[in-house]
């Protein structure tokens, strides 16, 4: 259990800066063709925007290894659905 | 660990008991969703152009402002549980209850959304893509609803005195699903809306 404090308030006031900031940039960027990149583009940001909510709303960055194996855990089962979905699929 | 029924009384084991038990939960929220993330990316690579020329009928205004909307959600959500940890329940109240009323702004624009859909003649049962897009946007919506709920339990809570700076787990544990919604429309908005 941590205790609230001025400095916590500042770093989530300028995540929160760090997300609008972000989607406005993957809105722009979805107005630009960049073909295949523009999923890319997308997906990277997205990522980067979810890794901000984890790590300091869901304060991820100052847990111990035990709820880092419950948050990466799932991801790693997801990616490999998709993956083992994607092969079935498209090797019919 | 013994186990004994004193650990089970010490808070700060039970606060990271109720911790585990909601990253567990989230994990299976995660194949819940991802069930419908897998769906959709067969889908994207099997039908490239239905997926282009179906996702620039949805308004992307429309989503970026929810996608601000929940961002700001999110944020009232952390500041509450930082003035409940200094003990400060008023300001958590209030905190808390702009984050219901930002719920009920993302549900009004998904209404708006929803009803301009049906007036263009664009139903789950359309195609594809919009059979992917109402199911996912529809379960999410489920989520915020259930969110508020959850969130408006644990403002009862604090009314009734049961929150202090040293017991605040409730609120604590309300936001990480919160989050969870949240993190959960950072993937949508951009795939529905931006790159179909």
């Amino acid at each position: 259990m941590s205790h609230g404090t001025a400095t916590s308030r500042r770093t989530y006031l300028a995540v929160f800066a760090a997300l609008l900031l972000l989607t406005v940039v993957t809105v722009l960027v979805s107005y630009v063709d960049l073909g295949l990149w523009n999923a890319v583009v997308a997906l990277l940001i997205a990522s980067v925007k979810a890794s901000l909510v984890a790590l300091f709303f869901m304060h991820l960055k100052s847990e111990d290894r035990l709820v880092w194996g419950f948050a990466l855990v799932p991801i790693a089962f997801l990616a490999l659905i998709i993956f083992g979905t994607l092969v079935d699929t498209m090797l019919r | 660990m013994s186990g004994t029924s004193a650990e089970h009384h010490d808070p700060s084991v039970a606060f990271e008991s109720a911790k585990l038990g909601v990253w567990t939960f989230l994990a299976t929220e995660v194949l819940l969703f991802g069930a419908l993330f897998t769906a959709y990316t067969i889908f994207r690579m099997k039908y490239p152009e239905l997926f282009r020329a179906e996702h620039a009928k949805l308004d992307r205004v429309l989503g970026a402002v929810n996608t601000v909307v929940l961002i700001t959600s999110s944020l009232t959500v952390v500041l509450g549980v930082d003035a409940i940890k200094r003990g400060k329940a008023r300001l958590f109240e209030a905190c808390f209850g702009a984050t219901i009323l930002l719920a009920a702004v993302f549900l009004c624009v998904k209404y708006v959304e929803y009803g301009a859909k049906f007036h263009h003649g664009l139903y789950p049962h359309t195609n594809l893509f919009f059979s992917l897009y109402f199911m996912m946007t529809g379960l999410h919506g489920v989520h915020v609803l259930l969110g508020m709920g959850l969130l408006s339990y644990v403002i009862v809570l604090s009314r009734r005195g049961r929150l202090s700076a040293s017991y605040y787990t409730p609120a604590e544990m309300s936001g990480l699903y919160w989050h969870f919604v949240d993190l959960v429309w950072i993937y949508l908005f951009p795939l529905l809306y931006l790159v179909g």
